[in-house]
């Protein structure tokens, strides 16, 4: 596309004002949000920070209180569910139907679809083609729900955590899957747990708490934004004892003491002083899980 | 178009594959009507019955003894012909017309007919004069078949389509369709279309089956039991989806069916005439579908009525679907 075309194009996904509460809650406390065409867009927040009402309000499946959800400059319609592969957290299927069954189902909801034989190969549905849908793994479903969110061969794609309880192998695939998706230039919209995950699909980020965003920008420029140094990192029992009034912020996590420097020279030169073993220590830059907990004080799983 | 066939398709699949459902749909009610033929060959009826047309307290006290006789059950009616057909089949034992002109009527060939005839002769109530009429007796398969069958329809069709749409929004299979082009009208016609289709297949293959062994009484027109039986379904099953229209919990859908489908397996007439019964009964049995197809087919059935004779059930079976189609469709949720 041509830089200008592309500069004066609306976004392709828009949220204004929205606004939803429930009873006792507020789920999405005045978000505004747009999107550009052929973003990956990742959503991160911990449990109940309103992502799952977010998406949800901009998939025109769940109504605001007050804010427009837009596709395309037009409020989220017929248009819009012709055009959009939505994968749901939980979804049930249509019970003793097979996957070839479930696809065909919904081929048929949609005027143009993409072929059966294209889905197949694209998501390895081969081997279970001809399975009871209720007979699949973890692995197998999510790879079933992926292909229904393709069916229509989608110019924006919503995925709501679509790895939580997959296996580390299974996620990398789908990783891979996402990747390929992307490229075909598909706007995409997803939310998340693991901050690796964001970090390796998505081009832009947003961190949702209590209903609101705390930090939007790329993953990258989000870390430089927020840390400067990086950390050092040593296993309690080799430094216990030996940092007391040390020059640097101290954090202790998981049975190590992380040391935060913008100078690593001098901080290894103090540690020698103070008799610190090296041996056993690692340096590591920060990443997206240390700038959540910056940014909320929240473990993201807790 | 497409979309209707593709959900009714996928419907239809789910409950065939889903064998003990689609084994109760049709060993239930197989099972009851062959029950009721062994249970009920012999004679049945414990109480006399007697039809009784004009108002016995006018008569003199030496002739409306046999009105205060003890175990049987005299029935007022007003319509001479359907009363001398109840003699005809064995409903009411006999029939007396108490107004001038004195008459009474008898199955010449019912042993009850001959005991009462006894009695009513033994009390010296001349005066009275006979009229024997011939006619196959109703045996209470034949009277209770078009209840179980019908009883049955309701069960599929309330519990088919009320329960499973409400599992379908529990379970977020309704909010996975919501995000496609489905219509609300378009997913709610194919489930009412794959429970007809189905429910009228195994309801006549059930009929037919019976049929075949235990050969019922069928005076009235196929086409015109079919076409009682089709508005029954479509009302039964417009019940169901207003049911289901916004609830997402399953015990509660299931707590509602069933205080739909008791009183109506009481009080439709299912299994015991409301003749006689309480009034109060009888007008609220009125408001219940079930009452119209039981009592249309039973019509037809053992009374041979025509299209004309069971068009008040028609009309208000009809009138019924729209309202609960009508309701059900504006307050419809997907979530």
């Amino acid at each position: 596309m041509h830089p200008m075309v592309r500069f004066v194009m609306a976004p392709i996904l828009e949220a204004r004002g929205i606004v939803k509460t429930y009873p006792g809650l507020t789920a999405v406390d005045h978000v505004d949000l747009a999107i550009e065409r052929g973003v990956c867009f990742g959503l991160l927040g911990p449990n109940g920070a309103g992502k799952t009402t977010l998406i949800e309000i901009m998939e025109g499946i769940k109504r605001p209180d007050s804010g427009s959800a837009l596709y395309e400059g037009a409020i989220v319609g017929t248009k819009f569910r012709r055009e959009a592969g939505i994968q749901f957290q939980a979804t049930s299927l249509q019970e003793f139907l097979t996957v070839r069954e479930t696809v065909a189902l919904f081929r048929d909801l949609y005027p143009k679809a993409m072929e059966m034989s294209d889905l197949v190969r694209l998501l390895s549905l081969e081997e279970f083609l001809d399975r009871d849908t209720r007979k699949l793994s973890g692995g197998q479903r999510q790879r079933l729900l992926m292909a229904l969110a393709l069916v229509n061969d989608p110019v924006v794609l919503f995925l709501d955590e679509p790895t939580t309880g997959l296996d580390p192998q299974a996620r990398r695939n789908f990783w891979d899957l996402i990747g390929m998706i992307k490229a075909e230039g598909r706007t995409i919209v997803l939310t998340t747990h693991y901050m690796e995950e964001a970090y390796e699909l998505c081009d832009e980020i947003a961190i949702m708490d209590r209903g609101r965003f705390i930090a939007r920008g790329t993953p990258e420029r989000l870390l430089r934004e927020h840390f400067g140094n990086v950390i050092l990192q040593f296993p309690t029992g080799d430094v216990d004892g030996r940092l007391d009034g040390f020059p640097a912020p101290l954090v202790r996590r998981n049975g190590e003491i992380e040391i935060q420097t913008n100078d690593v020279d001098r901080t290894v030169k103090l540690l020698l002083e103070r008799g610190v073993s090296l041996s056993r220590m690692k340096m590591r830059s920060w990443n997206l899980e240390d700038l959540f907990i910056a940014l909320t004080g929240k473990d993201l799983r807790g | 178009m497409k979309r209707f066939l593709a959900v009714m398709h996928a419907r239809n699949m789910e409950f065939i594959r889903d064998r003990s459902s689609l084994g109760w749909n049709i060993l239930f009610p197989l099972l009851l009507v062959l029950a009721f033929a062994v249970v009920f060959s012999g004679d049945d009826k414990p109480l006399y019955k007697v039809g009784v047309l004009g108002d016995p307290a006018r008569l003199s006290a030496r002739e409306s003894g046999f009105f205060s006789t003890r175990y049987i059950q005299f029935i007022p009616v007003t319509d001479l012909d359907k009363a001398i057909d109840k003699v005809e089949h064995f409903q009411f034992d006999m029939l007396v017309d108490v107004r001038e002109g004195r008459r009474y009527w008898v199955n010449g060939t019912s042993p009850n007919g001959y005991l009462l005839e006894r009695i009513l002769g033994g009390e010296k109530a001349k005066g009275f004069q006979r009229v024997e009429v011939q006619g196959r007796k109703i045996r209470y398969v034949d009277w209770v078949v078009p209840g179980v069958l019908a009883m049955n329809m309701m069960f599929s069709c309330l519990f088919g389509v009320g329960y499973v749409i409400v599992r379908y929004r529990k379970n977020g299979f309704l909010k996975r369709l919501k995000a496609t082009p489905l219509t609300p009208f378009e997913f709610l016609l194919a489930q009412m279309t794959s429970r007809l289709i189905l429910i009228l297949a195994i309801t006549v293959a059930v009929y037919a089956g019976c049929n075949y062994f235990i050969q019922f009484e069928m005076r009235g027109s196929y086409a015109s039991l079919f076409l009682l039986t089709l508005l029954g379904a479509v009302c039964l099953i417009s019940c169901g989806l207003l049911v289901s229209a916004r609830l997402s919990s399953e015990e509660l859908a299931g707590g509602i069916l069933n205080l739909i489908t008791w009183p109506m397996m009481l009080l439709s007439g299912v299994w015991f005439s409301l003749e006689g019964t309480n009034p109060v009964v009888q007008r609220i049995a009125q408001f219940l579908p079930l009452t119209h197809i039981v009592d249309g087919a039973r019509a037809i059935m053992t009374e041979g009525a025509v299209l004309a004779d069971i068009a008040p059930h028609l009309i208000v079976l009809s009138l019924m679907s729209m309202v609960f189609l009508a309701v059900g469709s504006m307050i419809f949720r997907w979530e």
